[in-house]
């Protein structure tokens, strides 16, 4: 583990981290209810990875590429995707960008670079990679990170991801959240390896373990990575230890294959009362503006709720759009034959 | 114009593609120092570079991948995989990913890419050097899948492909990779997608092939004529998207239908064509519709020419559907 240095970024800067942290923990926890309650489909928890994944999205720039897995939604928020566009997507409204046509957490903001997601684990380790070569060939000076847990790590594209971007020397930052577990797989028995960090070496390339819940050693690692990897002296394997306190998802029952001692002890370590007790201690915020920061991310996230559930869902014949650009006449007969059908009220959308 | 096998067309297209376009990008196994196994790629790393020219590690999975993420920049990466039997680690980026990109992101990322790879039988390849399994890529939304019998169509059908906006999988019948010869037009030669080219005119049936099988087609066709039976042979060229007006108004003329391909005959593409006649030109067919395919077998080595549709099987299937009914 690399050790704590102290500060990483000045004070107002780390009050802005802290707030896009307890952000993203209150919108975990009003959308678990709003699932609970029926009013969204499904969710994916992040709570515990706040300052894993903050941290990461706080050491990038412009114009970095973000191919995320499904559980991302703080470093969205930290990419600057504004939480109501975050929301339409968790509905499936007509405000979605990507239409409904994804379960909830599967967003893509194009004008964030924050690819889409997809729910097959690592097929986007790869993809960084291409966006990665892809950049340095146009000439931008931009980094890519695929992020990822320690369940993908065994996945077929974690191992390609790794060995092209050693081989191409490609601008990317490998962000693997280790939250201990793959749904019920243990860490341990996800592989025999003695950390996940230690694979990188393999590949030709650093690979560091960190305290992923302390945002200043993963501000740090991502930040020196990047300026690696821009260097051009190729890629950096970051394995953030953290835990995922919270389910899976809204349909997983965590209960089943870990114990209550086991979160009580990461509770413990909670990285959104880590950096507050930090700064409190510092005197850069007292525990009363600690609530009032709490009280305006609830009401934030309560006027985009709202806004949210007014919308209606997406127009009906836009099922048939954008799946090729030039759609082949099978397609066109079908949306045709649809738009009769509820012409006809025989589909009644 | 100048005479050119099916793979020199293939390489024409390649070499024009980058020439034209900076953003065009080849990766693969084996495709820059050594031009590709089957040379397809010859002389491209040495006329672009390295940059531009990749050599990839053995591993499918990673080269559609990789394309992809170059996609998702705007690049236009054309991937090889050496034969199609090996695409398979790859199937998820191209089922999950790849076709699926433009559509579950609302538009905003789409990913133009186009993987090129050798499929079919009759080189002794084996279970692992010879199948074809369009079905498979057709099925799936998103793709486009393209297979070219004539050089002038690897050329003109490969450059629409590398300037299309949607992911194509080119299938490059090998078997006649230098077997079939042709005039090429030599400049930026464009053949449209969804536009099947009629072979040969006839009244009496309509044989549908493509790939590798168009040549055998026509053969068996050409016997046929001997004996007084005039064939139509239409070359479906895109199997996505399909030209299934022209399909429809040829049995629409003759009446009846021969359908050829290498895949095996259970759920292959003839399936989806003779459920289209169904539903189209029922009432113009006066027989049942044949189809001559592949065996529902693996592929095998030593006795791949009894697998294979030859010109004998699908004369026989010609004539019995013209004499029934």
């Amino acid at each position: 583990m690399v050790e704590m240095q102290g500060p990483s970024l000045p004070d107002p800067e780390l009050l802005k981290v802290l707030r896009t942290m307890a952000l993203g923990r209150a919108v975990d926890e009003r959308c678990m209810n709003l699932q609970r309650q029926g009013r969204l489909g499904f969710y994916v928890p992040l709570e515990g990875q706040e300052a894993a994944q903050v941290g990461c999205g706080w050491a990038l720039e412009k114009g970095d590429w973000v191919c995320p897995a499904y559980r991302e939604l703080a470093v969205a928020l930290t990419r600057g995707v504004p939480l109501p566009l975050i929301l339409n997507q968790l509905y499936g409204n007509e405000g979605d960008l990507s239409k409904g046509r994804q379960m909830p957490n599967h967003y893509g903001f194009r004008d964030y670079r924050f690819v889409s997601a997809s729910s097959p684990i690592g097929t986007q380790i790869i993809h960084a990679v291409g966006l990665a070569y892809a950049s340095r060939y146009k000439g931008e000076k931009v980094v890519a990170v695929p992020f990822f847990g320690d369940g993908a790590t065994s996945s077929t594209d974690f191992h390609s991801g790794m060995n092209f971007a050693g081989v191409y020397k490609a601008p990317v930052v490998f962000f693997c959240q280790n939250n201990q577990w793959a749904i019920s797989l243990p860490r341990e028995k996800q592989t025999l390896s003695s950390t996940l960090a230690v694979k990188a070496n393999a590949y030709g390339f650093p690979g560091v373990q960190i305290d992923g819940n302390d945002f200043h050693s993963v501000y740090r690692a991502v930040r020196e990575a990047r300026a690696r990897a821009l260097r051009g002296e190729g890629p950096t394997l970051i394995e953030a230890v953290t835990y995922r306190m919270g389910p899976h998802s809204t349909s997983d029952d965590p209960r089943r294959y870990r114990t209550p001692a086991e979160l009580a002890a990461w509770k413990s370590r909670d990285p959104i009362e880590r950096l507050k007790v930090e700064l409190v201690g510092r005197g850069v915020l007292s525990e009363a503006d600690f609530e009032t920061m709490q009280e305006e991310v609830r009401a934030e996230i309560q006027s985009a709720i709202q806004e949210a559930e007014k919308l209606g869902p997406p127009a009906a014949p836009s099922i048939f759009d954008d799946v090729w650009q030039n759609p082949p006449p099978n397609l066109e007969d079908q949306r045709r034959e649809f738009e009769e059908f509820v012409k006809e009220g025989v589909v009644r959308p | 114009m100048t005479e050119l096998t099916l793979i020199q067309g293939v390489n024409q297209a390649l070499h024009q593609a980058m020439k034209k376009d900076p953003d065009v990008l080849c990766l693969g196994e084996d495709i820059g120092v050594n031009g590709g196994v089957f040379r397809a790629t010859d002389g491209l790393q040495k006329e672009f570079g390295e940059q531009r020219v990749l050599d990839t590690p053995l591993n499918e999975s990673g080269i559609v991948g990789m394309a992809v993420g170059m996609a998702l920049y705007g690049l236009k990466p054309v991937a090889e995989i050496q034969f199609l039997d090996f695409i398979y680690p790859a199937f998820d980026q191209i089922v999950s990913e790849l076709a699926k990109l433009r559509y579950r992101s609302g538009g905003q990322f789409p990913a133009h890419v186009v993987i090129r790879t050798p499929y079919g039988g009759g080189i002794r390849g084996g279970l692992y050097h010879s199948q074809s399994t369009e079905q498979l890529f057709a099925s799936t939304p998103g793709l486009k899948v393209v297979i070219p019998s004539t050089p002038a169509d690897a050329k003109g059908l490969l450059l629409t492909a590398i300037f299309d906006e949607d992911p194509v999988l080119f299938m490059e019948p090998k078997r006649i990779y230098r077997t079939a010869t042709g005039e090429v037009p030599d400049g930026d030669h464009r053949v449209p997608f969804g536009k099947a080219r009629i072979v040969r005119e006839g009244t009496d049936v309509s044989v549908f092939a493509y790939g590798a099988m168009v040549p055998t087609a026509f053969q068996a066709c050409q016997v046929l004529e001997k004996t007084g039976i005039h064939a139509e042979l239409i070359d479906l060229r895109t199997l996505v998207p399909l030209d299934i007006d022209a399909v429809v108004r040829s049995v629409e003329k003759t009446g009846r239908a021969v359908i050829v391909h290498e895949a095996p005959k259970f759920c292959g593409f003839g399936a989806e064509l003779a459920a289209i006649l169904a539903e189209k030109a029922l009432y113009s067919l006066k027989a049942p519709i044949a189809r001559v395919t592949g065996y529902d077998t693996p592929f095998p080595y030593t006795l791949e020419n009894l697998y294979l549709p030859s010109v004998d099987r699908i004369g026989r299937a010609i004539q019995r559907t013209v004499t029934a009914g």
